[in-house]
C-alpha cells in the first residue's frame, strides 16, 4: 500500500468533500458574518412584542419574551459551533497523541491507553455529562466545550493506533528506521503526513458529536444558560410549549440550521472516508 | 474459549463500573457544598407538602454520607449501597428509585427494541442492494438519499414530524405513550393506543438510524465482493439471486449482527431525548423529571441503573460473539 495523497487536489476533486466544506461554511459564515449586520440587543428579552409572527421589523418573528429569532440565531449558532469545535481540537489531540505514543512505542502504556479508551467508550458520555452539568454549573460555553472533550477522544485514540500499527511495519518506515533516522523525526515526517485524513476525518466525527451533545444538554436544560446557543433556542422552545402554539417561526429555525450543520459534517466524513479508504471509491 | 479472555472482558465490565460509580459519587463533593445535601436541607428547613419525610430523609442521608463521616468511608457506603440496589429515594415523593426506574424501563425497551430491528433490516438490505454491482438506478440514487437522515439526530427530525404529523395535520397523537382514558392492560384498544402512539417515537427513530446499518452493511459487503468464493459462485453459474443471498449477505452479516447486539445492549442509553420531545414514559423522560426537579438520587439512580445494565450486556455480547463467528481470533496475547 502506498502513502495516501492528502493535498488540494484530492480534496478538490472529492465530491462529497467540497459540497460538505462549501455547506459547513455556510452555516458559519450565517452565523459569524450575520452577527455583524444584526443589533445583539435585538436577542436581548422584550426587544420586541412576544410570539410575533415573521414581518418586516423582524424577519423571523419573535419568541415568548420578545427576543428577536433571527438575532438569537446569528447570535447563537456561532457559539454552538465554537463548543463543537473546542471539544473536537481538545478530544481529538488527546486521543492522537494518546494513540501515537500507545501503537508506536506499544507495551504496558499501549495496554494502559487502551483499557482507558474501552471503559470510556462503553460509559455513554451524554449521561455522565448530564450528571457533571446538573450538580456542578457550567456557566459559559467555553467550558462545556472542555467538559465534552472529556468524553471524545477515544475515536481519535483507536483510529491513530491502529494506522501508527500498519505504518510502523511498512517499508517507507523500514527504510528510514535502518538509515538511523530519529524517532521523533519518523513521526512527524513520515507518519504525521499519512495520518491526516483520518485525524480529519476524526475531527469532523469529533465536531458532530460534540455539537450534538452539547444539543442535548442545553436542550435539556442543563448548558449556559446566559450566553445564547442553538440547544438553548430549543429548549426554551420547548419549555414554552412552542410546538403546540404552532409558533413555527420560533422552532423550525434553530431545528434546521442545526440539520445543516450535521449534514454537512456528514458530507466532509463521507468524503474523508473515499480518501482514506480509496477502495470505496466508485461505489457511490 | 480461553479463561484469559472471559477475565480480560470481565475486569473490563468491572473498570466501568467502577469508574462510572465513582465519578458519581465525585461530582456532587467537586463544589464546597454538597448539592445534594444542600438541596435535602433546603427542602428541609422550606417546609411544604412532606416535612417529616424530608427530615427521615436528610436523616439516612446524614448517617450514610455526613460531614463526620470521613471521604473513604462516604465512599464505601456508597458501594454498599449499590450492591444492595439500593440507589436511596426519589426526593419529590420519597418512592424507592428502583421502583420508578423499574416502571419505565418495559416502555424505553419495548419503543427501542422495535425501531432497532425495523432499522437494522431495512438498513441491512439497502446496504446490501448498494454494494450489488446489479442493483437498479433507483436504489442507486434514493438509498444514498436516505442515507443522509442519519446524520441528523432523531429528536430534531422528531419535532419537525410532531409538528407536521400531530400539530399540522392531526393525524397522529403528539405525545405519550396510550390515549387519555384508555385503561393500562392487554385489551384491544389499549394495544391499539399503543401502537399508534408508538408510530412517530419510533419513525424517527428508524429513519435516522437506517444509514449507520446502511452504511456498514454496504463496506461489509464491499469487502465479501472482492472474495474469492464471490467470485467462484458467479463463475459456477449460479443464478445472481443466490450468489447475492447465500454467498454475499451471509457472509457480510456477521459484523452487522455484533452491531445489532451492542446496539441492543446500549437501548437504555439511547433514548433520553425522543422521550423527552414524545414525552413517551420511559427512561429518559423519567430522567429529565428527575432533572427539572432537581431530584438527584432519581437521578444518579437512573445513570448508574444504566450503566450498569449497558455494561453487563455488552459484556454478556463479548462472550457470545466469539461462539458465534468461527473468525474470530479469541485475543488472548500480548496484541490483541
Amino acid at each position: 500500500m502506498d502513502k495516501i495523497k492528502f493535498g488540494f487536489k484530492e480534496v478538490i476533486k472529492n465530491r462529497l468533500l467540497t459540497s460538505g466544506i462549501i455547506l459547513f461554511l455556510f452555516v458559519s459564515f450565517f452565523g459569524v458574518v450575520g452577527g455583524w449586520f444584526i443589533d445583539p440587543e435585538m436577542a436581548d428579552v422584550g426587544a420586541g412584542y412576544p410570539s410575533q409572527p415573521p414581518s418586516w421589523e423582524h424577519w423571523l418573528g419573535t419568541d415568548q419574551q420578545g427576543r428577536d429569532v433571527l438575532a438569537d440565531l446569528l447570535l447563537g449558532t456561532p457559539q454552538t459551533l465554537k463548543i463543537g469545535l473546542i471539544a473536537a481540537f481538545v478530544g481529538v489531540s488527546i486521543g492522537t497523541i494518546l494513540g501515537f505514543i500507545g501503537g508506536y512505542f506499544g507495551g504496558k502504556i499501549d495496554t494502559l491507553f487502551r483499557l482507558m479508551s474501552d471503559v470510556f467508550m462503553t460509559i455513554p458520555g451524554l449521561l455522565i455529562l448530564i450528571v457533571i452539568a446538573s450538580l456542578l454549573d457550567i456557566v459559559s460555553t467555553t467550558l462545556l466545550g472542555f467538559v465534552i472533550a472529556a468524553f471524545g477522544w477515544m475515536g481519535a485514540l483507536r483510529v491513530t493506533r491502529a494506522q501508527v500499527l500498519t505504518m510502523r511495519e511498512r517499508a517507507y518506515v523500514q527504510v528510514a528506521k535502518l538509515n538511523g533516522v530519529k524517532d521523533m523525526e519518523i513521526i512527524f515526517k513520515e507518519m504525521l503526513p499519512n495520518l491526516l485524513p483520518f485525524i480529519a476525518a476524526s475531527l469532523t466525527a469529533a465536531t458532530a458529536g460534540a455539537v450534538l451533545a452539547s444539543l442535548g444538554l442545553s436542550a435539556l436544560g442543563l448548558g449556559p444558560q446566559n450566553e445564547p446557543s442553538i440547544g438553548l433556542t430549543i429548549y426554551w422552545a420547548l419549555h414554552y410549549g412552542a410546538l403546540i402554539r404552532e409558533l413555527w417561526w420560533w422552532f423550525m429555525p434553530p431545528v434546521v440550521v442545526m440539520i445543516l450543520l450535521f449534514l454537512s459534517l456528514f458530507l466532509i466524513t463521507a468524503g474523508l472516508d473515499q480518501i482514506a479508504n480509496p477502495r470505496l471509491k466508485d461505489r457511490v | 474459549m480461553s479463561w484469559d479472555y472471559v477475565i480480560k472482558r470481565f475486569l473490563l465490565f468491572l473498570a466501568v463500573i467502577f469508574v462510572a460509580v465513582t465519578i458519581n459519587f465525585i461530582i456532587p463533593r467537586l463544589r464546597d457544598t454538597n448539592p445534594i445535601e444542600e438541596r435535602l436541607y433546603q427542602l428541609a428547613a422550606q417546609g411544604g407538602v412532606n416535612v417529616s419525610k424530608i427530615k427521615e430523609l436528610t436523616a439516612i442521608y446524614e448517617a450514610k454520607y455526613g460531614l463526620d463521616k470521613s471521604i473513604g468511608e462516604q465512599y464505601l457506603n456508597y458501594w454498599n449501597d449499590i450492591f444492595h440496589l439500593d440507589f436511596g429515594w426519589t426526593i419529590a415523593d420519597r418512592t424507592p428509585v428502583i421502583n420508578e426506574i423499574m416502571r419505565a424501563v418495559p416502555w424505553t425497551i419495548g419503543l427501542l427494541t422495535v425501531a432497532t430491528f425495523i432499522a437494522f433490516i431495512v438498513g441491512t438490505i439497502f446496504g446490501a442492494l448498494l454494494a450489488w454491482p446489479k442493483t437498479g438506478n433507483f436504489v442507486k440514487y434514493f438509498v444514498p438519499l436516505l442515507m443522509t437522515l442519519s446524520a441528523i439526530p432523531y429528536y430534531l427530525l422528531g419535532i419537525v414530524f410532531i409538528y407536521l404529523f400531530a400539530i399540522n395535520w392531526g393525524v397522529l397523537p403528539t405525545a405519550g405513550a396510550f390515549g387519555f382514558g384508555v385503561k393500562p392492560g392487554w385489551t384491544l384498544e389499549m394495544i391499539t393506543s399503543v401502537l399508534w402512539h408508538a408510530i412517530m417515537p419510533a419513525a424517527s427513530i428508524v429513519l435516522t438510524s437506517i444509514g449507520f446499518w446502511g452504511l456498514g452493511m454496504r463496506g461489509m459487503m464491499i469487502t465479501t465482493m472482492g472474495e474469492d468464493y464471490m467470485k467462484f459462485a458467479e463463475y459456477k453459474g449460479l443464478k445472481d439471486r443466490r450468489v447475492f443471498l447465500s454467498y454475499g449477505v451471509r457472509n457480510a452479516l456477521l459484523p452487522q449482527v455484533t452491531g445489532l447486539a451492542i446496539s441492543l445492549g446500549t437501548i437504555l442509553a439511547g433514548s433520553v431525548l425522543v422521550e423527552v420531545i414524545f414525552a413517551y414514559p420511559g427512561l429518559g423522560n423519567l430522567l429529565y423529571r428527575a432533572i427539572t426537579s432537581n431530584d438527584y438520587f432519581l437521578l444518579q439512580g437512573i445513570i448508574l441503573f444504566i450503566i450498569v445494565s449497558l455494561g453487563f450486556s455488552l459484556f454478556l455480547i463479548d462472550l457470545i460473539y466469539p461462539l458465534v463467528d468461527p473468525r474470530i481470533k479469541l485475543e488472548g496475547g500480548e496484541d490483541g
